[in-house]
């Protein structure tokens, strides 16, 4: 057991101060996101970490656990002002406006910027209002229950609760109430989505499933996925950011390491570090 | 005006929409409404205590911190001290924390921890909430009428066995430290069971899942996990019983005895700052009235620092168990 934690700490730190070599967006970017540093209270969560979010492209986000992608991702939709010891040092251009600016009111960020949590967290209601949430939320005045039907099936969860949509939210299995709240984000087709590992509690079906829902909405939209599952990566994500821990300085400050189209990623990585991770993955 | 720089140049296929200036308007009412509920109840306790100030400052001036050291209360000598009063209420609220907390909080695990049906639960709660419906009146009435002569006898056999320990070293002769704290305990039993039952109730079915699935029997599921879990709840529900204990009055009155007295025997007559205020009040005159004023200051101060205390104490279970800074 030590063993392995002593290869992990030592192949995922750099010494000194490394900074990954920027990543050139091929194509249009939504969310440039440019991290100085990140902190709950005294302690730097994540330092110097450069990760554009492309249009109409999966990013993916690869790391051991601890190293900050669920972090990053959260501050991209200013889901971490809700943390009071948050303090956010950097960027996150979304089209042409910084959403740090303070002129900003978060509550607009979040609603073009999706999310869908780690953990299933539908509310106490049924599972009709559940997903109608979004649309009432954002004033939607065409055919409610049409929209609704579609993210059900979309998120894969229509055939299992076509039946029962005036039930409560919460009566659904774990990977049911995890679909649901992903049909809860999709219901008002946000212009770009992040989920933070949204199928870790998904059986392999139902993961394919979202899966195919991701390739399809970045037809429209962009997604943004925190994922441990490196096939899930290589399947899914166009571009894959791979974020390392920083022990050097006493710390545990996460880090880009390396960020570049998927296949260059897991084939030819630019790194030792991400080969090393990625290989110890798949072995 | 609504500063909205994304809709230009989102997906115009994206239902989202910003909230509209009726729902930022809403919000920040709600907002104010909020500030100003929390302002007023500030203020209004910022203002009880000025007012007390200003009414107990001549007997301030006078007596100084020697009130609160001083053992005599004599209106015709012009002699205050209030220590026998802050001794008996600290003393008295303190043996009843420690009865009430412990049915209290046994109560409540008995009620959360699936050991009655429940439908039976549903009864043994509403039972425990008529506990705190009753008057206080009722339960001094009760108190001399049933339990002081019950406890004469109890009273007579522990001091004639154990007399040599301090708190039975004395014999109960009617009204006493022991009814009144017993009475105290039954007022304080539904406030702590109350809200220990709701922190029992509000951990999440998954942590009692883990510590059945570790194979831990009934009772160290309860004492290691759920108990520790709960606890920044029954402390809170301790502080307040310990609140109302304090301030209870009126079976206090009836049932102690109002002899300023200090002494560590369940079965000497006490005192208490509050039963002091009310049983002195009707009859005083101008001096002894400001003096009165000053021993409401000095009650409050103790309720503040216990509840300030109790806070600490809760905030530190909070970093220890729940990881909350
Ligand atoms: N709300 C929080 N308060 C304090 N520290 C936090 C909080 N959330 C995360 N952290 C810390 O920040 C670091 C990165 O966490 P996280 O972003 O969740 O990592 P990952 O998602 O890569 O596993 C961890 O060391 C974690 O302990
Ligand atoms: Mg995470």
């Amino acid at each position: 057991m030590s063993l392995i934690d002593d290869k992990v700490m030592d192949t995922l730190t750099h010494q000194g101060d490394f900074i990954a070599t920027p990543y050139e967006p091929k194509g249009p970017v939504v969310i440039d996101c440019d991290v100085k540093n990140i902190y709950y209270g005294d302690f730097r969560a994540v330092r110097d970490s450069r990760i554009p979010i492309e249009k109409n492209k999966v990013t993916g986000f690869i790391g051991p656990s601890g190293c900050g992608k669920s972090t990053v991702l959260r501050s991209m939709n200013r889901m971490n002002d809700l943390v009071e010891s948050f303090r956010f040092d950097g960027k996150v251009q979304y089209h042409d406006h910084d959403i740090y600016d303070k002129k900003v009111d978060p509550v607009i960020v979040r609603r073009y910027i999706g999310m869908v949590f780690q953990l299933p967290n539908p509310f106490s209601m049924s599972i009709y209002d559940n997903v109608a949430f979004g649309l009432r939320l954002n004033n939607y005045k065409g055919d409610e229950e049409e929209m609704v039907v579609k993210a059900l099936k979309r998120a894969a969860i229509w055939n299992d609760v076509k039946d029962k949509l005036k039930n409560s939210g919460l009566s659904l299995s774990g990977g049911q109430q995890q679909r649901l709240c992903i049909a809860r984000a999709i219901a008002t087709e946000p212009d770009v989505l992040l989920m933070d590992e949204p199928a870790s509690a998904l059986d392999p079906i139902a993961t394919r499933q979202i899966e195919e829902l991701m390739v399809e909405l970045k037809e429209d939209y962009t997604v943004a996925l925190v994922t441990h599952n490196m096939q899930q990566a290589t399947r899914v994500a166009d571009v894959t950011a791979f974020m390392g821990v920083d022990i050097s300085k006493g710390g545990r400050t996460g880090y880009l390491v390396e960020m570049n189209e998927t296949r260059k990623v897991f084939e030819d990585p630019e790194q030792e570090l991400t080969k090393e991770y990625v290989r110890g993955e798949f072995s | 005006m609504i500063f909205d720089p994304f809709k230009a140049s989102a997906s115009d296929k994206t239902l989202s929409m910003p909230p509209s200036q009726a729902d930022f308007l809403r919000d920040s009412a709600f907002r104010y409404l909020a500030y100003f509920g929390a302002l007023s109840i500030v203020l209004l306790v910022a203002y009880i205590v000025f007012e007390l100030g200003v009414q107990a400052l001549p007997a301030i001036q006078t007596h100084g911190f020697g009130f609160i050291t001083g053992t005599t209360w004599n209106a015709s000598e012009e002699e205050f001290g209030v220590l026998p009063e802050i001794w008996g209420t600290l003393y008295s609220s303190l043996i009843a924390l420690i009865i009430g907390g412990t049915f209290g909080v046994g109560i409540a695990i008995f009620l959360t921890q699936g050991f009655v049906h429940a439908k039976m639960e549903v009864t043994f709660r509403t039972i425990i909430e008529l506990l705190a419906a009753i008057p206080s009146v009722v339960y001094g009435l009760w108190g001399i009428y049933v339990l002081i002569p019950m406890l004469v006898p109890v009273a007579q056999w522990l001091h004639e066995t154990l007399g040599w320990f301090p708190l039975f070293s004395t014999e109960l002769g009617g009204p006493g430290l022991a009814p009144a704290a017993l009475v105290l305990a039954i007022m304080v039993l539904p406030t702590v069971a109350a809200i220990s039952t709701d922190a029992f109730r509000r951990i999440p079915y998954k942590v009692k899942e883990a510590a059945y699935g570790m194979g831990a029997t009934k009772w160290e599921v309860i004492l290691k996990v759920m108990l520790p879990t709960a606890s920044s709840g029954i402390l809170a529900g301790l502080v307040l019983g310990f609140g109302r204990a304090l301030g209870e009055t009126m079976a206090l009155a009836m049932l102690i005895g109002n002899v300023n007295n200090i002494s560590l025997s369940l079965f000497d007559p006490a005192n208490t700052l509050a039963s002091l205020l009310a049983s002195t009040f009707p009859e005083a005159g101008q001096i002894e009235i400001q003096a009165l004023m000053y021993a409401a200051l000095v009650l409050l101060a103790i309720t503040l620092v216990v509840n300030l205390l109790g806070l600490a104490v809760q905030q530190y279970t909070m970093r220890k168990f729940e990881g909350k800074k």
